[in-house]
């Protein structure tokens, strides 16, 4: 929905199938308990999913990134067999994590606004990317407040 | 070894296949159709080994010809026979997957549109405009990436296509002097030009 977003990097193919399994199980909830799933319960559903394929994982590593019900931010990473990690500041996740640590690290301040998260999050991003061999052709932000959900595609280094 | 490509164009879309059947040093068919018809409207390239490129296609077409019954001549759309075929090579791929690497092309009369998914052996799907299985996309992706643009028609859309298959008998080690070409258009699927008929026996 549009307060609650998961982001799944790894295998393209489980990116599908755990995009599908998801969906499944949040419009399952949503039907069942008449009201919407927060991110906590989301990013439980999903470390449950996982490590369910403890011996067989899913190769990805999600992220999972909204505002409870209180409009606070939520923020979970994940590896691949469900082990969630909670912070206040960032995660990150994928083949550029050792460049995104150091780039968040540095540029992150607390109680930022909407535009300079936006700012801040492109730079971390962009810079780590146009660095990694295996990430690359662009990127998308989403930053979500209360009001809604602002999206913007970046343009990095085509290579 | 098998290459398969294929490339949309305005109202329809064309698929090419190479025709040879081959293991090891022995190549068992010179004339083989890897461009399976699945439906009336839509026909998929398959690249792979002959045991599970044949078991998985004519799984998929039995499949989809059973919903057509079932639903009362309901026709499946490119998108849903995309995501099923996807479906199935996700479940199997945890089993015993199937080694296939395809391309499904179709065209839809409610939309009046063609569609193009890249579909390989681990069930990544993506929708495309054009788009290569196997060692033809090292040499034809680059081509189809200069030469395609949107509103193409369906002679440009072959000749891009031809042009591939040019490039492939000039620098591919491998000789595949037979290929299969089909297109899919409003009126269903038809071969436009093959290098060996399959028919014969």
């Amino acid at each position: 929905n549009d307060r609650l977003f998961v982001g799944l990097g790894g295998l393209a193919t489980d990116v599908q199938t755990v995009d599908q399994l998801l969906k499944f199980r949040q419009n399952l909830y949503e039907l069942r308990e008449e009201r919407q799933m927060s991110p906590k319960v989301f990013s439980n559903v999903l470390s449950n999913l996982l490590y369910e394929k403890r011996f067989g994982p899913y190769f990805i590593e999600p992220v999972v990134a909204g505002l409870d019900e209180n409009n606070k931010p939520f923020l979970s990473g994940m590896d691949l067999i469900g082990a969630p990690v909670y912070t206040d500041d960032f995660v990150v996740t994928g083949t550029a994590t050792g460049n995104m640590y150091g780039m968040c690290e540095t540029l992150y301040k607390p109680d930022m606004e909407p535009e300079e998260l936006f700012e801040t999050l492109s730079q971390a991003l962009l810079a780590s990317v146009d660095r990694d061999a295996l990430s690359g052709w662009g990127a998308v932000v989403h930053v979500i407040t209360k009001d809604g959900v602002t999206s913007r595609e970046l343009k990095g280094r085509q290579d | 070894m098998d290459t398969v490509f294929g490339v949309k164009y305005d109202g329809g879309v064309v698929i090419a296949a190479d025709q040879g059947n081959a293991r090891s040093i022995l190549m068992y068919q010179r004339n083989l159709d890897k461009v399976v018809p699945l439906s009336s409207h839509s026909a998929v390239g398959v690249s792979g080994p002959n045991a599970d490129l044949v078991n998985f296609s004519e799984y998929i077409q039995k499949n989809i010809a059973l919903y057509e019954l079932s639903n009362d001549g309901m026709k499946l759309s490119t998108h849903a026979q995309a995501n099923f075929m996807r479906g199935e090579l996700a479940a199997a791929l945890r089993r015993g997957p199937y080694q296939v690497n395809v391309l499904l092309g179709g065209y839809d009369e409610s939309t009046e549109s063609s569609s193009l998914y890249f579909l390989d052996y681990l069930a990544s799907l993506q929708k495309v405009n054009y788009g290569c299985q196997g060692y033809a996309s090292s040499f034809c992706l680059s081509i189809m990436d200069r030469d395609w643009k949107e509103g193409l028609t369906e002679d440009e859309a072959v000749a891009i296509v031809e042009h591939c298959m040019q490039e492939l008998h000039t620098r591919f080690l491998i000789a595949q002097p037979n290929f299969i070409i089909k297109v899919i258009d409003k009126d269903g699927v038809k071969t436009s030009k093959f290098g060996a008929d399959p028919a014969d026996t």
